[in-house]
């Protein structure tokens, strides 16, 4: 980290700059330059604080994200450190060995970050839009429902289910997102629909 | 779970059984510590492995894996034998003094109606006798020859503590020990918590294992009582959500099923869903079933659902077959009857049976699409690692479309927690690249969807045209927007019948409750348990207070917890007939004269007297049921079966193999092993380790440093008698594959006796892959077989057969 970093954050901190001024009027300059370039600064003091949940198992210990900026302001915010919420009534802020490394997995190495494509037989992942994704989906799943959807089962009664395609739902994900999901694909007449309660 | 993680701090025995919260919930498990440091309760562990939970118990039994049904019917049968029973809960409280049907009966494994053919039963007597007055004949004596409580009596019978000790390989000593520190909670002051999960459920049997330690937990009087309960710990943060909003392939959202082929029309539908009650004055409050779908129909299609087309009921589809659960999708996969797959943060290459079938699965798709934040195995199925991963890549023809999205700490919005805790979170980072919430992907296909159906027509477009979009950004719902409709709001003015001038509803605005519900389209809810998470007063699941009034371990402010808000279910069964609590030091609710008062949100009706209404308002009884009527495939009662695959013949049923009514596909009964196979010799089973979840934090360095390589773990005898050294490489096979793993030689493991014969127990973790941070890796499922529950088909996961032998290791390490 340059100096002049270090020092602008040495001295937005109340105490620090406190501390710098009267380094200052004793006539240390230098020595508080070098003071300043020596101490890191303090990464907390800066960051916004989100509440949030352990993203693992079911006990959903609080926890809390500090960033480097602020998501409500619309700024982009890089998350620096994650802590365990000591006012959650049920960890209260204990975390266990995952919990603790939830920083590593928000920036892990292998976080997907473009869309990719492997075609039939290829033996790599390309790029891709996500326009080209998103229709080359939509078509796939449309050509199957229009060609195997049954309307009528032998007997005649209405049964409108389609079962040669099918979704696997996250279970890491939102309520909401299960909702969004559900009206989605339920609303195709699609049946082959599960969850991770199982496994 | 019936209680939450901070009320087991109430509680003066843990039974942790089918589970192994030390290692795999740690910060839950904290409050068992809790409550024996500062109640003196006790902890109990019964286990193959002398587990990270037993090593904090203060009594460890050891069990042969598949065999818990009959360790706990050994502990009814104990506790009936020895007048260890909470009598006045169970004679009013369960239907002990109901009388079953004649004509139903028990014998060797098998209920009445079996049919060997189409692995089911004919349920026809598994139900109550009516009496003339139109409600089930009861014998409040309880001493009837077909009351619920003599047959009860007479089918535990034979699970003596000699009979477990040969099924169970538990010594009789370790298991008589147990009954009687159990037994003790029969007591109207003294509780007893059961913590279960995946040990439980991933069986043949799996929601019979539950349904026993449910029965047991009744006769003891221990459900509905603060420090009691049948908690289920669960798996990942929003399974119970998930569930909850009921995506399973039978399912809709609050615990409602999708119509079957033998239901044409709504009216069909729901005449077998009156839900009478069974006894007087009972609540049944299933009765109000029409109101929570017909508004669910609303949240679908919106103005398209009206009484003329049945709100909408034939847009939904009809199941042919019980279920299109996971087992059968790859199933069907694999005989080429799949097109197109679409994985939303899952991994099934690890996360199910049988490896190769799901590769062979995979490879017949012709599209496989990957919602993911992480790289997954599943979407690289197609390249060849090796002995992790031999697959012929140019051969294989599936396109796989890999698609970014944000993980939770860039997401927002509720997550499910084990207690039934709605937690809302907010986002605190950017997302990396290009990855989007799976929000803004599943509006994409559903409007691209809609789009070409729009333009090009198709096969009945009618449920996609009509679904019920109404965002402000119609190609990204906002979390709020999607948790009001779950919420519930009101669609059309309801006047208020004392004074038409005046409204009891109000359109436009969000309903309180489930109270408030209709079934004449005039409310829409997408999920009727979460009514009252997004009200009019706001974001109830937002909620921060962590206030405990008494310390009672409800923080009932914090959050919001389905139903209602109730922290504790079926709490009005903490006090006894007259409404007074069973332990005064445990108050939960009282009955004050006038209305239910105390620490929750009661689950009967405030002003309803104490001796009208039984406790149990979901079942037509208003009672806990002892004897499960038809609702389970496999039996009213508990039986013990063996797994699938299994060391020894099932001593109380030679002739019975696995559960008799599970489903099990042609292929796959030819890759079981045989009953005792000398072949496949040792009784072997998967679990978690506290260092990583699943298979994403092989993805995380930390954790990959923590728990580097994959492992199994046997006991020093069998090391011996295979000359494997510590540490040294093993291979170990079933029927269905191989793999190489390093011997973790430990004296957590020790071999059994069951029926007089030696069982070795192999324990293998289940978090390796060829993706990630970590080492390369088998995962255990390479091994297990395909075969699920009877109920819900949960993965045979815990208990099959495998063989061992020393190793140099694979030649490419
Ligand atoms: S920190 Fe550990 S115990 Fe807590 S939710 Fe995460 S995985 Fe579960």
């Amino acid at each position: 980290m340059n100096m002049e970093l270090s020092r602008r954050a040495f001295l937005l901190t109340a105490g620090a700059g406190v501390a710098g001024t009267a380094l200052g009027a004793f006539g240390f300059g230098d020595v508080e330059a070098a003071y300043a370039a020596a101490i890191r600064p303090f990464k907390l003091v800066n960051t916004t604080e989100t509440r949030n949940t352990c993203t693992y198992c079911s006990v959903a210990c609080g926890i809390i994200l500090y960033s480097k900026g602020d998501l409500r302001k619309g700024e982009t915010a890089e998350i620096t450190y994650i802590e365990g919420d000591s006012d959650h009534p049920t960890n209260r802020g204990t975390l266990c060995p995952k919990g603790a490394a939830l920083l590593s997995i928000v920036k892990s190495k292998t976080r997907l970050t473009y869309p990719m494509v492997r075609r039939p037989g290829s033996d790599r992942f390309e790029r891709i839009s996500w326009d080209e994704a998103l229709d080359k989906i939509v078509r796939v799943l449309k050509d199957d429902r229009d060609k195997n959807f049954i309307a009528l089962n032998e007997a005649g009664v209405t049964v409108n289910r389609w079962v040669t395609s099918g979704i696997l739902a996250a279970s890491a994900t939102t309520n909401e997102t299960a909702f969004a999901t559900y009206k989605v694909m339920r609303s195709t007449g699609m049946l082959a629909f599960d969850n991770q309660a199982r496994v | 779970m019936t209680n939450s993680w901070t009320d087991i701090r109430n509680t003066d025995l843990v039974v942790i059984m089918g589970g192994n919260a030390a290692e795999a919930h740690p910060c839950g498990f904290k409050w068992v510590t809790e409550a024996k440091a500062n109640r003196g309760a006790k902890l109990i562990v019964v286990d193959p492995r002398f587990n990270r939970s037993a090593s904090v118990a203060d009594f460890y039994a050891p069990i042969r894996q598949g065999t818990d049904i009959a360790f706990l019917l050994g502990l009814i049968n104990y506790c009936m034998l020895n007048d260890k029973v909470q009598w006045d809960y169970v004679k009013t409280f369960t239907n002990a003094s109901f009388l079953v049907k004649e004509g139903f009966t028990y014998r060797d494994g098998l209920f009445t109606g079996y049919d060997e053919q189409k692995r089911d039963y004919d349920r026809a007597t598994w139900e109550y006798e009516i009496g003339p007055d139109g409600y089930a004949a009861v014998d409040e004596t309880l001493q009837h020859p077909r009351s619920v409580w003599t047959l009860l009596k007479q089918h535990v019978a034979m699970y003596t503590p000699e009979l477990v000790e040969r099924i169970c390989g538990t010594p009789r000593d370790k298991f008589l020990a147990v009954a009687q520190m159990v037994s003790e909670c029969s007591s109207p002051t003294k509780t007893m918590t059961s913590m279960y999960a995946l040990g439980w459920t991933q069986h043949s049997k799996g929601s019979q294992n539950i349904r026993t330690m449910a029965m047991l937990q009744l006769i003891l009087g221990n459900i509905g009582v603060r420090g009691g309960g049948m908690n289920a710990l669960r798996g990942h943060s929003n399974i119970q959500g998930l569930t909850d909003v009921g995506l399973l392939s039978n399912s809709l959202p609050g615990y409602m099923n999708l119509a079957t082929d033998r239901e044409p029309d709504l009216a069909a539908y729901m005449s077998t869903r009156g839900f009478r009650p069974l006894r007087p004055n009972q609540t049944s409050y299933w009765q109000n079933y029409r109101k929570f779908l017909v508004s669910f129909l609303k949240s679908m299609w919106g103005p398209a659902a009206t009484a003329q087309n049945d709100f909408g009921f034939d847009w939904l589809p009809k199941l042919d077959v019980p279920n299109y659960d996971i087992l059968r999708a790859f199933e069907l996969m694999k005989q080429g009857k799949m097109t197109a797959y679409l994985c939303q943060g899952f991994n099934p290459l690890q996360a199910f049976p049988n490896k190769a079938k799901l590769v062979e699965g995979l490879s017949k798709l012709k599209l496989l699409v990957v919602m993911d934040p992480l790289e997954t195995e599943t979407a690289r199925f197609w390249e060849n690692h090796g002995i992790y991963n031999d697959v012929d890549t140019a051969a294989i023809q599936t396109e796989v479309i890999q698609l970014p999205t944000t993980c939770f700490a860039e997401d927002e919005g509720a997550l499910v927690n084990s207690g039934r805790w709605l937690q809302w979170h907010w986002p605190g980072g950017t997302p990396p690249g290009e990855a989007q919430p799976d929000t803004w992907i599943m509006a994409q296909i559903h409007l691209r969807l809609k789009a070409l159906y729009r333009t090009e027509g198709g096969a009945f477009p009618d449920p996609i045209l009509n679904l019920h979009w109404p965002y402000k950004d119609p190609g990204l719902p906002t979390p709020e927007e999607l948790t009001k409709e779950m919420n519930g709001y009101i669609v059309a003015d309801v006047p208020d019948p004392a004074d038409p001038a005046k409204k009891l509803l109000e359109a436009g605005k969000q309903v309180a409750n489930f109270g408030q519900l209709r079934d004449d389209g005039s409310t829409a809810c997408g999920c009727w348990i979460f009514a009252g998470s997004f009200t009019e007063a706001g974001n109830m699941m937002a909620r921060r207070d962590n206030a405990d009034p008494d310390d009672t371990g409800a923080y009932p402010n914090w959050s919001f917890s389905w139903p209602a808000n109730r922290r504790i279910l079926y709490n009005r069964a903490s006090a006894d007939i007259n409404g007074k609590p069973w332990d005064p030091s445990r108050k939960l609710l009282e009955w004050d004269g006038q209305r239910w008062t105390g620490y929750d949100v009661p689950d009967i009706a405030p002003n309803a007297k104490p001796r009208d209404v039984g406790p149990f308002i979901m079942n037509a009884e208003g009672v806990g049921r002892l004897f499960a009527r038809g609702m389970m495939r496999d039996g009213p009662f508990p039986v013990h079966y063996e797994p699938f695959e299994s060391p020894v013949a099932n001593v109380i049923a030679p002739k019975v193999r696995g559960n008799p009514v599970a489903r099990v596909f042609a292929d796959d009964f030819a890759q079981f092993a045989d009953v005792a196979s000398p072949e496949f010799p040792y009784a072997a089973t998967s679990y978690r380790l506290t260092e990583h979840f699943h298979y994403w934090t092989k993805n995380n360095h930390v954790n990959a440093v923590l728990q580097p390589e994959f492992f199994v773990e046997i006991s020093e005898e069998l090391a011996k008698e295979k000359g494997v050294a510590k540490g040294g490489w093993v291979r170990v096979w079933s029927k269905r594959g191989s793999v190489f793993a390093k011997a973790v030689v430990t004296k957590r493991i020790k071999p059994m006796i069951c029926d007089g014969k030696t069982i070795h127990i192999v324990g293998i973790p289940i978090h390796w892959g060829f993706v990630g941070a970590a080492k390369k890796g088998f995962p255990a499922n390479v091994l297990t077989p395909f075969v699920g529950d009877a109920n819900i088909e949960t993965p045979e996961f815990k208990a099959f057969l495998v063989n061992l032998e020393a190793s140099t290791g694979p030649a490419s390490v």
